[in-house]
C-alpha cells in the first residue's frame, strides 16, 4: 500500500486544518487561510477547511469569513478534546474521501501532532515547521521552505510524487485577510463511529496555564538576548532593561541552551514566533532559526558588536558596539526619562 | 515492563560551525552527540526503572557504525540493551522512511520481548521536525502522546500511565493505554550524573547491529531515499533585508539617538504612569 506513488486518482483543492480550542479558533488556521487563499487562486482551485470538534457548527461562517470556499466539518462528542487517534480518523476519512493536492497545517503542539500520524497513514510527504509557500503551477507543486539546519540558508522542500502534499507552518509568519462577512461559501458536514470507550488515550483535565508562554506571545516590548552578551551574569542586563521599559525578556536558543533561560524564553525556529511592537535583540547575531521567530516585530533594534552580523539587515535602528557598554547606558537614560515624567513607562 | 528509547546521533549544534561561502554546515567541525531530548527520554526511562521493579529498558537507533557511541552513551545513563539499524539502505530517509525502518525494527524487538512503552525525544535538533515519533506510532497502531513534560504515574496493573502533555497555553492531563508512545521535553528530569558501575559497563558494551536483511519482512521501496517521498529541491539565501538605520557617533549619542527615534515613532511607548 505505502511507497507506490498515489497518483492514479486526481487530486484537487488547498486545504487548511482548523484548529479551535473550546470553540475558538486557533490565530495560525486563519493566517493559513490566507496563506490558502493565495495558492488556491494561483492553481484555479477552491480553499477548503477541515474543522473537528465538539459544537462547532458555528464556527464554519467564520471560516468562510476569512477566505475559505468549503468547510468540511466533523461535530462529535468524542472530539470535544483533540487526542490523536480520534483526529486523525476525522481527518483521513476527510483527505481520501475528497483527495485534496495540498494540506496546510498550523506548527503548533496539536497540528504537527496531528499532521505527523496523517502523513504516516496516507503515506505521503510532510515537511516541518514551513516559513514560505509557494506553488510551481506548472507542475502543481508546493514549494515548502524552512530554514535549514545551521546554516544562514532556506531548503525548499517538494514532494513529487504524492498526495496530498502536506506541509505545518510556523504561527505568526503568514497573514490572515481581513474578514469578510458577506463572503458565501458552502458547509459539508460529515458523520463519523467513534466511540469513547474505544478511545485509548482519555483527557482527565486541561489546565490553562497562562504564565511565561502567553506574555511572550502577547508582550508589546520584547527584550532578547544572545550568547554575545558572555555569561550568564552579564544577561542580567537584559533583564534590568526589561524591568525599566515594562518588556518582557526572551533568549536565543544558544542561550536557552547554555541554561541562562529556560525553555518557555526561547524565541526563534524551535522556539516561540513573536511580533511585539518593539524588539531588542542584544549580542544577537542574527541567524535565520532566530529572524524566523521575530523578523516581524514592528521595531527592531540591534545591538551587536559585530557590524557585519545578519542582525543589522532586518534592524530598523542598528548599534554597533559592546552591549556591556550600551545597555547600562540605555538603560540609565530611560531611568531619566521616567524620574522627569514621573511614574513608570509602560506601553498604553 | 520493558520500556524502548528511540535515539538519534546529531551533530552538537552548540558547537558547529558555518562556511561563511556556502552558508552551509561544516559538517566536519562538529562533534556527533546523543540528541539532548533523546538523552531525557533515556532518563526518564530509568527514573521509572526506580519506581517500578523489572523494568528492562532498550534503546533503538538507525544510523551508521559510528552512532554505537550514542547507544554506549545511552547505556551510561541506564540502558540494558541497545540496537543499532545500520545498512546502507536507509541512507537518506525522511520523516516517513525513518519511522517505517524504526517500526520495523521494533517489531523484531517486540519479538524478542514485548515493549510496554516507547520514549522518544521531542524532535532531533539536526531536523527539527518531531515527525518520526508520532509515525512510528502510528505504525504500529499504539496511541502517541507528544510534547510530554511529566510522568505523573505508572499503573503497571491497569497497564496505563498518566502525562502532562505541553500545549502552546498550559496542559492536558491524559491517561494512556499501554502499549503507548511518548515524546518528551526536556523539562520532564534534570539529567543525572552516570553511576560508575554504568560507565564501565558502557565502556565494554557493543550493541546488536542488525542491517536490513535481519529485519525480516520488509518491503524495501520504503526505505532510504526511495522510500521518501520529500525532497530537497533548492537551497537558498534568504531575501535579504534592506537594513534600516545604523546609529552614528560615540555610544552615548547612539542611545540618546534611539531613544528620540523611539519617543518619536512609538509615543504611546513611553505612556508614563
Amino acid at each position: 500500500m505505502m511507497g507506490v506513488p498515489k497518483m492514479s486518482k486526481e487530486y484537487r483543492g488547498v486545504w487548511v486544518f482548523i484548529e479551535q480550542n473550546e470553540g475558538k479558533i486557533e490565530g495560525v488556521s486563519l493566517e493559513l487561510l490566507g496563506a490558502g487563499r493565495k495558492l488556491a487562486d494561483k492553481l484555479s482551485v477552491s480553499l477548503c477547511g477541515v474543522l473537528l470538534g465538539k459544537d462547532v457548527l458555528a464556527l464554519c461562517n467564520q471560516v468562510i469569513s476569512y477566505g475559505a470556499d468549503k468547510v468540511y466539518v466533523i461535530d462529535h462528542p468524542v472530539l470535544e478534546d483533540y487526542r490523536t487517534e480520534s483526529y486523525m480518523k476525522g481527518v483521513v476519512l476527510l483527505a481520501e474521501k475528497y483527495s485534496p493536492e495540498i494540506f496546510l497545517y498550523g506548527a503548533t503542539p496539536n497540528g504537527k501532532d496531528l499532521a505527523s500520524a496523517v502523513a504516516t497513514d496516507l503515506s505521503t510527504g510532510l515537511t516541518a515547521d514551513t516559513t514560505m509557500l509557494d506553488v510551481d503551477l506548472d507542475k502543481r507543486l508546493l514549494e515548502a521552505s524552512r530554514p535549514a539546519f545551521g546554516g544562514n540558508i532556506m531548503a525548499t522542500i517538494l514532494c513529487k510524487k504524492h498526495r496530498p502534499q502536506m506541509a505545518t507552518v510556523r504561527p505568526k509568519v503568514m497573514k490572515a485577510l481581513e474578514p469578510d462577512k458577506e463572503r458565501q461559501g458552502v458547509i459539508i458536514e460529515e458523520n463519523i463511529e467513534l466511540y469513547e470507550d474505544d478511545m485509548r488515550t482519555k483527557v482527565l483535565k486541561v489546565v490553562k496555564d497562562v504564565t511565561k508562554r502567553a506574555n511572550l506571545a502577547d508582550a508589546h516590548i520584547i527584550v532578547c538576548g544572545g550568547k554575545g552578551l558572555g555569561d550568564q551574569q552579564n544577561f542580567s542586563l537584559i533583564y534590568e532593561l526589561a524591568e525599566v521599559i515594562g518588556a518582557s525578556v526572551g533568549g536565543t536558543r544558544d542561550v536557552v541552551e547554555a541554561g541562562w533561560l529556560p525553555h518557555e524564553l526561547q524565541i526563534g525556529q524551535t522556539g516561540e514566533t513573536v511580533t511585539p511592537k518593539i524588539y531588542f535583540a542584544v549580542g544577537i547575531s542574527g541567524a535565520i532559526q532566530h529572524l524566523v521567530g521575530m523578523k516581524n516585530s514592528e521595531i527592531i533594534i540591534a545591538i551587536n558588536k559585530d557590524a557585519s552580523a545578519p542582525i543589522f539587515d532586518i534592524a530598523t535602528y542598528g548599534i554597533v558596539g559592546d552591549a556591556l557598554d550600551i545597555l547600562p547606558k540605555l538603560i540609565q537614560q530611560f531611568k531619566e526619562i521616567r524620574t522627569e515624567k514621573g511614574g513608570e513607562i509602560s506601553y498604553a | 515492563m520493558h520500556i524502548v528509547v528511540c535515539v538519534k546521533q546529531v551533530p552538537d549544534t552548540k558547537i558547529i560551525k558555518i562556511n561563511p561561502k556556502t552558508n552551509t554546515l561544516d559538517r566536519r567541525s562538529a562533534p556527533a552527540i546523543l540528541n539532548p531530548y533523546d538523552a531525557h527520554a533515556v532518563q526518564e526511562a530509568v527514573r521509572m526503572k526506580r519506581f517500578i521493579k523489572e523494568v528492562y529498558i532498550s534503546v533503538l537507533s538507525m544510523g551508521p557504525p559510528q552512532a554505537n557511541a550514542i547507544i554506549k552513551k545511552s547505556v551510561e545513563i541506564g540502558a540494558d540493551e541497545g540496537y543499532l539499524i545500520s545498512d546502507r539502505a536507509f541512507a537518506g530517509a525522511d520523516t516517513l522512511a525513518t519511522s517505517y525502518a524504526l517500526s520495523k525494527a521494533l517489531d523484531k524487538i517486540a519479538s524478542i520481548r514485548p515493549i510496554d512503552m516507547i520514549l522518544c525525544g521531542k524532535h532531533a535538533i539536526d531536523g527539527d521536525t518531531g515527525q518520526v515519533g508520532p509515525g512510528i506510532a502510528r505504525r504500529l497502531d499504539i496511541p502517541p502522546v507528544t510534547n510530554v513534560i511529566e510522568v505523573t504515574e505508572l499503573n503497571e496493573k491497569e497497564q496505563n500511565v498518566v502525562v502532562k502533555r505541553k500545549l502552546s497555553g498550559g496542559y492536558q492531563l491524559l491517561q494512556i493505554q499501554m502499549p503507548c508512545l511518548l515524546t518528551v521535553e526536556k523539562e520532564i528530569n534534570a539529567l543525572e550524573y552516570s553511576p560508575l558501575p554504568n560507565m564501565l559497563k558502557a565502556a565494554r558494551y557493543e550493541p546488536v547491529v542488525w542491517t536490513v536483511n535481519d529485519l525480516g519482512d520488509v518491503d524495501r521501496t520504503q526505505l532510504g531515499l526511495k522510500g521518501s517521498p520529500t525532497i530537497v529541491g533548492k537551497m537558498f539565501t534568504p531575501p535579504k533585508h534592506e537594513g534600516g538605520k545604523r546609529l552614528e557617533g560615540s555610544s552615548d549619542e547612539q542611545v540618546r539617538e534611539l531613544i528620540k527615534c523611539l519617543l518619536e515613532e512609538k509615543k504611546e511607548l513611553f505612556h508614563v504612569k
